[in-house]
């Protein structure tokens, strides 16, 4: 997977030594699978915990950011006389102001200034204004005057590439060159089908509006620069900020210990990262800007819209014979990814010889997008997820059968064809429909009345997820028997902090209530990448567990000299040194002099290499009911199963509340979230804040949701055997819920959002017809 | 700064927006409503003028000079420390700001500091026996209500706003009773069953 055609990290990632010798995998696990609580519930339900923007300092400020209000336009001028003279305000930067005047990286190739005077979407920061508070700060950011020069705007994917349309870069309105993929030769893949069809479909733009807003508290002692960021990686945003500021990285601490959501927003530093530090600079006070919930629709990401069209070959017997792709997107006014990914679940999800791929990436004025959940994977599933199911109805065979038919065990869609390390994807269709009750909804005689149920499956995987190097975690275990774990990576609300307290404790026999965690702050922790991409489990815990295994080896040496006994005759069980072969001998860690006289034990851990020639990716199949309303088109989604393969299940507990959101946001995507740009008129986003916007509330989702974790850990794959979850819960989603939609009505979604209008519509014009 | 206010002589209440047409205007009218169906004293003030202002948070009482127009939500995060009470959206339009004024649930970013004198604001922070959790935020961590937290705080005020109206509410009760709040890390089910654990525990407290 090529990073950069996502998000675009500064600087190189640094290479971590590679353990001396690979853990063997657990062979049984006394508190890694369990149901633990969060290890910081307590502070997340108290209000104790912190959040970057909860943070209030002495003599801090507010920040506001100005931002253009066209989809395009050139800055002309900004007077900032008036806003200078309004009570409360002490620091106003432009793109006049000498410090501000910075290269802002937007991918390897392309630079723009921090505030340039081309602003290329609704929402490009124009200036920023610190006042004593957010009332004052923003009272100010209103009364500076700028003058724009309106320039034509194209707001719609489908005519960015149409003769006569404004070129948003010097180049055009081309991201680069096609993206094309092929293997083996879809004609004669197609002329050896029974049954050839093909689709378009579509999915709309999601916003991924986490509770947090985005933004950050930025403070200055002299040169030392200190950033509390709502942030995923703590690390990048101080890579980027020392780097736009030209600092050295010691003078950059960036600190995030809690953080209200991301789903890959927050993947990096921002341009307001930089703001609310010049601004700090400049009025010598602290600064805190987080932006509005207005301005995260705008300028902090999205998932980008899909116009795809596909062509699949199939014979009588469920073989696929041939899948051909394509895909028109868009990342915004800025290289963002904006097909990353798409065509993946077409290249490997399926056991087919010959597949052929197109992928076109434009510029529009919009707001560039982020990598968010499972970049390109639900946009792709909702096409191919779809069309098994069509392709299925069209053969006379269940929809999972057809899918049972085509599991591959090799990974197709990677050059060379290497071999999955697992794959779950037969156990969680089998076991998934099992459990759903899949055979006897399927067979239920259909409805007749207005209100009609349909049962839906679909599935996915996830080409990220199996984590890898770097990691570096250090375990420290005190002289009375708790430790303290220490690690760089950030706990989006996943549970990484829990999970890896389990892994310490599954190795030191410390309970996990005596762990205390240190993470993600630059200051006090090693380096980690950005929690993202289902991998921060796969990647950390092994290191977790390297740590707390080199922390075993050096008690359990203490303990067998004071002893007299063989290491190989004694573990570690509840705080205590204990023999395998003497039940009697208990040796609390607190009563062990060595360990009294060395004070603590350090061990440190790193993440070794993947296996060579072999591919990682966690698995899913999902099955909902749906119940719809004919006359309305309105639909209810009644029950929700997912079926994971993630690899070993670290925490029973937080392995289901991943899956139960992984589903309720792939509701919204199916159901609820576009956004709406005024293509036509004026280019601007017109359903920017939660009213408009519509992301699931609690009467949205059912209310029981079944998780069916296929517990099979993967020694291959690391030392913990786990692979990743956040993302591969949010993939079958949408078409799960389309498929079912058909299976009730006979009508096919093959656009997001599932609008009753329009369903109302279709439902009429097939009874019509009918 | 603070010059004795005028009296003037109206009768209605202040609404938000009437306050922000009126600060448009460039005098602000100052209600301080204690209780609805009282005609409150309404004074007039500049619009960067500083008033005075009692409110009682969590059972303690809180002096200050706030402008008319900052809400609650500012006032309890960013002049009294209670951040545990969050900013999502700032309109009314995410719950994560939810309080408890006299009792039942109510937006902080939606109610004027002014509007909430004479009440009893109940937080998050005010759900805690000394340091030990509340029944609700309890229910919470057990059922794991929640992944990012974020807008936990509002649910878990939400669901104690419910809980003290009805004390045993059936599930389409508690899902209406939630569906103020919004909760992006989709934890819903999950919160669902933390709120009829909560009611479980409320009665089993109740009942000792």
């Amino acid at each position: 997977m090529n990073r950069d055609s996502l998000y675009y990290i500064t600087g190189a990632l640094p290479e971590t030594p590679v353990p001396a010798q690979p853990s063997e995998p657990w062979a049984h696990t006394s508190v890694v699978g369990q149901a633990h609580p969060r290890i910081d519930g307590y502070e997340r339900v108290s209000g104790a915990a912190v959040y970057p923007s909860d943070l209030v300092l002495p003599d801090m400020l507010f920040g506001a950011i100005l931002r253009c209000p066209h989809p395009h336009a050139r800055v002309v001028r900004v007077d900032t006389s008036a806003a200078d003279a309004m009570p409360g305000v002490q620091a106003i930067i432009t793109a006049g102001t000498p410090a501000a005047d910075l290269r802002w990286p937007y991918s390897r190739n392309l630079a723009t200034k921090l505030f340039d005077l081309h602003c290329r979407f609704e929402g490009e920061a124009v200036a920023a204004v610190a006042g004593e508070t957010p009332y004052q700060a923003w009272d100010a950011a209103r009364a500076i005057a700028v003058q724009y020069e309106v320039l034509p705007f194209v707001a719609d994917e489908a005519r960015a590439l149409v003769g006569g349309a404004p070129a948003i870069h010097d180049g055009g309105n081309r991201v680069g060159e096609v993206e094309r993929y092929a293997r083996g030769d879809v004609a004669r893949g197609f002329a050896a089908a029974d049954v050839v069809l093909e689709t378009n479909y579509r999915t709309e733009t999601e916003f991924h509006t986490p509770m947090e807003p985005h933004g950050c508290v930025a403070k200055w002692d002299g040169d030392r620069l200190t950033i509390w960021e709502s942030t995923q990686g703590v690390f990048p945003v101080q890579q980027r900020v020392a780097s736009v500021l030209g600092l050295p990285l010691a003078n950059v601490r960036v600190i995030g210990h809690y953080m209200g959501g991301g789903f890959g927003s927050k993947l990096q530093a921002d341009k307001y990262t930089i703001i609310a530090a010049l601004l700090a600079r400049k009025a010598a006070r602290p600064v805190k800007l987080f932006l509005t919930r207005e301005e995260t629709f705008l300028a902090v990401g999205n998932r980008p819209p899909a116009t795809m069209r596909l062509k699949a070959g199939v014979k009588k017997d469920g073989t696929l014979t041939a899948l051909e792709f394509s895909c028109l997107g868009t990342g915004g006014a800025y290289p963002a990814g904006g097909t990353s990914l798409v065509d993946w679940l077409v290249r490997d999800l399926y056991t087919c010889p010959n597949v052929k791929s197109e992928m076109t990436d434009v510029y529009i004025n919009a707001g560039p997008a982020r990598a968010m959940r499972a970049p390109g994977h639900p946009q792709g599933a909702w096409a191919l997820e779809q069309m098994m199911d069509a392709l299925a109805d069209k053969i006379g065979m269940d929809p999972v059968a057809l899918r049972l038919k085509n599991i591959p065990s090799t990974s197709q869609g990677h050059d060379g064809n290497p071999p999955y390390t697992t794959t779950g994807l037969r156990t969680c269709l089998e076991q998934g429909a099992r459990v759903f009750g899949w055979d006897e909804a399927r067979r239920r005689p259909h409805d007749k009345g207005r209100i009609r149920r349909g049962v839906g499956a679909a599935a996915g995987l996830w080409i990220g997820g199996s984590g890898g190097p770097p990691a570096t975690v250090l375990v420290k275990l005190f002289s009375d028997g708790s430790a303290n774990l220490n690690l760089g990576a950030s706990d989006l609300g996943t549970g990484t902090k829990t999970v890896m307290a389990m892994v310490v404790a599954e190795e030191l026999g410390v309970p996990v209530e005596r762990i205390q965690v240190e993470h993600a702050d630059t200051g006090t922790t090693q380096y980690a990448t950005a929690s993202g991409g289902s991998k921060t489990v796969p990647t950390e815990s092994p290191a977790v567990r390297e740590a707390a295994l080199a922390v075993k080896k050096q008690i359990l040496d203490i303990a067998a000299e004071e002893l007299k006994l063989a290491v190989a005759d004694l573990t570690l069980k509840d705080g205590a040194v204990v023999s395998r072969n003497d039940p009697a001998l208990h040796k609390p860690f607190a009563e062990l002099a060595g360990l009294r006289r060395r004070g603590e034990l350090v061990g440190i851990g790193n993440r070794g290499p993947n296996p060579e020639g072999k591919t990682i990716c966690p698995f899913a199949a999902q099955f909902c009911e749906v119940e719809v309303d004919t006359s309305t088109g309105e639909v209810r989604v009644l029950r929700f199963l997912s079926a994971n393969d993630s690899g070993r299940v670290m925490n029973r507990l937080t392995y289901e509340s991943q899956a139960i959101g992984g589903i309720t946001m792939g509701l919204g995507f199916a159901l609820s979230e576009a956004r709406v740009l005024d293509r036509g008129q004026t280019g601007k986003l017109v359903n920017g804040n939660w009213h408009d916007y519509k992301i699931p509330t609690v009467l949205d989702v059912p209310a029981e949701i079944d998780v069916v974790p296929i517990d099979r850990p993967d020694p291959e794959a690391n030392s913990t055997g786990a692979k990743g979850l956040g993302e591969p819960v949010t993939i079958p989603t949408a078409p799960a819920v389309a498929n079912a939609v058909y299976h009730a009505t006979g009508v096919r979604p093959t656009g997001t959002v599932i609008n009753p209008v329009q369903l109302a519509a279709r439902l009429h014009a097939l009874r019509k017809e009918g | 700064m603070v010059t004795k206010p005028k009296l003037k002589k109206h009768t209605l209440g202040v609404t938000r927006r009437g306050l922000i047409t009126s600060v448009g205007a460039g005098v602000v009218s100052v209600a301080t409503m204690r209780r609805a169906t009282a005609v409150p004293p309404v004074e007039d003030v500049e619009p960067d003028e500083m008033v005075k202002l009692t409110l009682r948070i969590n059972g303690r009482t809180h002096r200050l000079l706030v402008e008319p127009r900052w809400s609650l939500l500012f006032v309890l995060r960013e002049r009294l420390g209670l951040t545990g009470t969050k900013l999502g959206c700032d309109r009314g339009e995410c719950g994560a700001c939810t309080v408890l004024i006299d009792g039942r649930p109510r937006y902080a970013c939606m109610t004027l500091a002014l509007e909430a004198e004479g009440t009893e604001i109940t937080t998050i922070e005010g759900l805690l026996h000394g340091e030990e959790l509340g029944e609700t935020q309890k229910a919470f961590v057990e059922h794991d209500g929640f992944q990012c937290g974020y807008c936990t705080s509002g649910q878990i005020m939400a669901a104690e706003g419910l809980l003290r109206a009805n004390s045993h509410p059936s599930r389409e009760e508690v899902r209406l009773g939630m569906s103020g709040n919004l909760c992006r890390c989709g934890a819903y089910a999950h919160i669902v069953r933390a709120v009829e654990k909560a009611a479980e525990f409320k009665g089993s407290r109740g009942a000792r």
